[in-house]
């Protein structure tokens, strides 16, 4: 686990307020949508709206970057997350060479995110098993 | 890299915590650097010779000459 520096804390509390609104949007654009709530000329920046804290995420995690004063600490995030990212894109490419060879059914894009989550997971482990720290 | 960190360190009875904190580094940063996991940029490498009072060869061993003295 890595320390808790002042800018880790701050990036917490930025995550917490991002997740709810993502709630929050998600739940009205799915009701919206659901009930025919939405006019014709509002359904594609409603259909985005859900997906903005999302961005907000990644921001938050930039952010969080430019802000962190811990070099071994920021190391170890930075470590975590091209694990991340090589996951999550190494993912991506295999569904989708198996989804084009109708091996496997569709996956909405956004679950890329989910596997870019899941990958922060597999650098905190690769750090823990070189380094000994894990990280976020 | 190989350093005198920990014998320092000892010599004035601070924890890791506390040479972590007169650094304004975490704990875990303090360990890294103690057992030669990482090695600090020049800047905080230029705060723990000033927190000794030393020079930063007498902290940190350089490894080129480390190399050319196993020759």
């Amino acid at each position: 686990m890595v320390a808790r520096t002042p800018a880790w804390k701050r990036y917490n509390w930025r995550v917490i307020w991002l997740s709810l609104a993502y709630a929050i949007l998600l739940i009205a654009a799915v009701y919206g949508f659901k009930h025919k709530l939405i006019p014709p000329a509002l359904t594609y920046p409603v259909a985005i709206l859900p997906a903005l804290p999302i961005i907000g995420l990644f921001a938050a995690m930039g952010r969080y970057l430019v802000e962190e004063t811990d070099e071994y600490v920021r190391m170890l995030i930075v470590r975590q997350m091209l694990w991340a990212m090589g996951f999550a894109l190494s993912c991506a490419t295999i569904w989708g060479f198996l989804e084009s060879f109708d091996l496997v059914g569709h996956v909405d894009g956004y679950y890329v995110v989910i596997a870019w989550y899941f990958g922060l997971g597999v650098g905190s482990i690769v750090n823990k098993l070189t380094v000994g720290e894990g990280g976020c | 890299m190989e350093n005198r960190l920990r014998l320092l360190r000892a010599e004035r009875n601070w924890s890791q915590q506390d040479l972590g904190e007169r650094l304004e580094v975490s704990r875990q940063s303090v360990n890294a650097i103690e057992t030669g996991k990482y090695d600090p940029s020049l800047p905080l490498a230029f705060r723990i010779a000033e927190l000794f009072d030393l020079p930063i060869e007498d902290i940190f061993v350089s490894p080129s000459r480390r190399a050319s003295k196993a020759i």
